[in-house]
């Protein structure tokens, strides 16, 4: 069966007609309501949490958010799909909107982030104008600045091959994600990738192992894929550089050291 | 649409990335509905401290509601709490527009859903 992803946009496919049938499939609730249940799992949110759901959908996922107490604002591209949501009287808020185009919250909002069976989608945006990794990274930025720091995001999509999984991985980390791939019933044709992403918890990132919040969860294999850093500029002395490098990463929200007198300086080893 | 969400909602448009007039955005003829929702004490103790108090306040005001106190409230009596509680999670807005205070940019409000969907060449 061909994938849908290769025949049509998302918003064109998920029509009223693909809506309902998906919606209303009971062989499709069980799989997304199993694997939102994974992805809380991996979450493990302490408490009644404020959750994006991107890719949103007609709210199958986020039906077993609410069943945990969360609130949750969705986001999907198909009209259709939402339109079955609002039928179907779901409690997330719901916008339309293109994950595509970033995200569009203030930073630290939300306590965590859920994706069900939808990023894959974000690899077939061929046009004049966009590309799959402008978009990806995009998204991934957004993502990354629109949760709290210590927060986590839990990702299950469906990727077509070994490089679109490479492509969507490497631009998470990109984003200044740590990230993990948890694999389950890997090989079989029921098998379903995870990608668990955390947001450093504060204080000088540069300076942690980004993978360290991944490491230790049962079954998560770390994706270490450093951050390629920005590279000294002939002539710019090591202070000036630090300060780009700093620029840089408090535009994409993180956080970042004020810059004092001892900034680039070096630093005596100290026994 | 919440008036949660809105406290979070910023104008996705480039050019107003991290520019302070783009959060928060501004109600223009709003139609308000009220949706009542089972109290969930734990989840308004948890976000409180991420709520934008001035913008709320702000937001309030645009849609009437001018009882709210002037600073985010430090201790959450019973009271309170039902009030934070039916403004932010049961008072929603169904129709309407959000408006960009920074570049002017209007964002529908169908049957309570925000069209952020933007042309490229404002991503
Ligand atoms: C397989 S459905 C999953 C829906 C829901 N998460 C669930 O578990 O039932 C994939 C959804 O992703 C949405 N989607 C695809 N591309 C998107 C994009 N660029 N931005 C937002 N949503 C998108 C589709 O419209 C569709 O509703
Ligand atoms: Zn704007």
């Amino acid at each position: 069966m061909s994938r849908p992803e290769d025949t049509l946009p998302p918003d064109l496919f998920y029509n009223d007609t693909e809506a309902l049938k998906y919606t209303t499939s009971s062989r499709i609730q069980a799989i997304q309501s199993s694997m939102t249940h994974r992805c809380l799992e991996l979450l493990s949110l302490p408490g009644p949490s404020l959750i994006l759901d991107i890719g949103c959908g007609s709210g199958l996922s986020g039906e077993i958010l609410d069943s945990y107490n969360h609130t949750w604002i969705g986001m999907d591209i198909s009209p259709s799909m939402l339109g079955v949501a609002l039928d179907r009287e779901t409690t997330g808020d719901l916008l339309l909107a293109d994950m595509g185009q970033g995200i569009p919250f203030r930073a630290g909002s939300f306590d965590a982030a859920v994706s069900v069976s939808a990023v894959q989608w974000l690899c077939n945006a061929e046009t004049s104008d966009v590309t799959p990794q402008g978009r990806l990274s995009r998204f991934f930025e957004g993502l990354y600045a629109s949760i709290k720091r210590g927060g986590k995001a839990v990702l299950q999509f469906y990727p077509k091959n070994d490089a679109q999984r490479q492509m969507i991985t490497a631009a998470a980390v990109k984003a200044g994600f740590g990230a993990g791939m948890l694999e389950d019933d890997p090989g079989t044709k029921n098998a379903k990738l995870y990608l668990v992403l955390t947001v450093g918890s504060g204080g000088d990132l540069s300076g942690r192992d980004i993978t360290d919040a991944v490491k230790g969860m049962e079954g998560v294999d770390i994706v270490d894929e450093r951050r390629r850093g920005i590279e000294k500029k002939r002539g710019e002395t090591a202070k000036e550089w630090v300060k780009r490098k700093k620029d840089r990463d408090r535009k994409k929200g993180k956080i970042v050291k004020s810059d004092s007198k001892y900034t680039a300086r070096k630093r005596r080893i100290q026994f | 649409m919440k008036i949660l969400t809105t406290n979070y909602l910023a104008c996705a448009v480039k050019t107003c990335k991290s520019e302070p007039a783009a959060f928060p955005l501004h109600f223009k003829d709003a139609e308000l509905a009220r949706e009542e929702l089972e109290l969930n004490p734990e989840f308004i103790k948890n976000v409180l401290p991420r709520i934008d108090w001035p913008a709320l306040a702000q937001t309030a005001a645009e849609l009437g509601f001018t009882t709210l106190p002037s600073q985010k409230p430090e201790n959450l009596d019973e009271q309170t709490m039902k009030d934070l509680h039916t403004l932010l999670m049961e008072t929603q807005v169904m129709e309407g527009k959000l408006v960009c205070g920074n570049c002017g940019y209007e964002y529908n409000i169908k049957e309570g859903i925000a069209n952020f969907l933007l042309p490229n060449h404002l991503v």
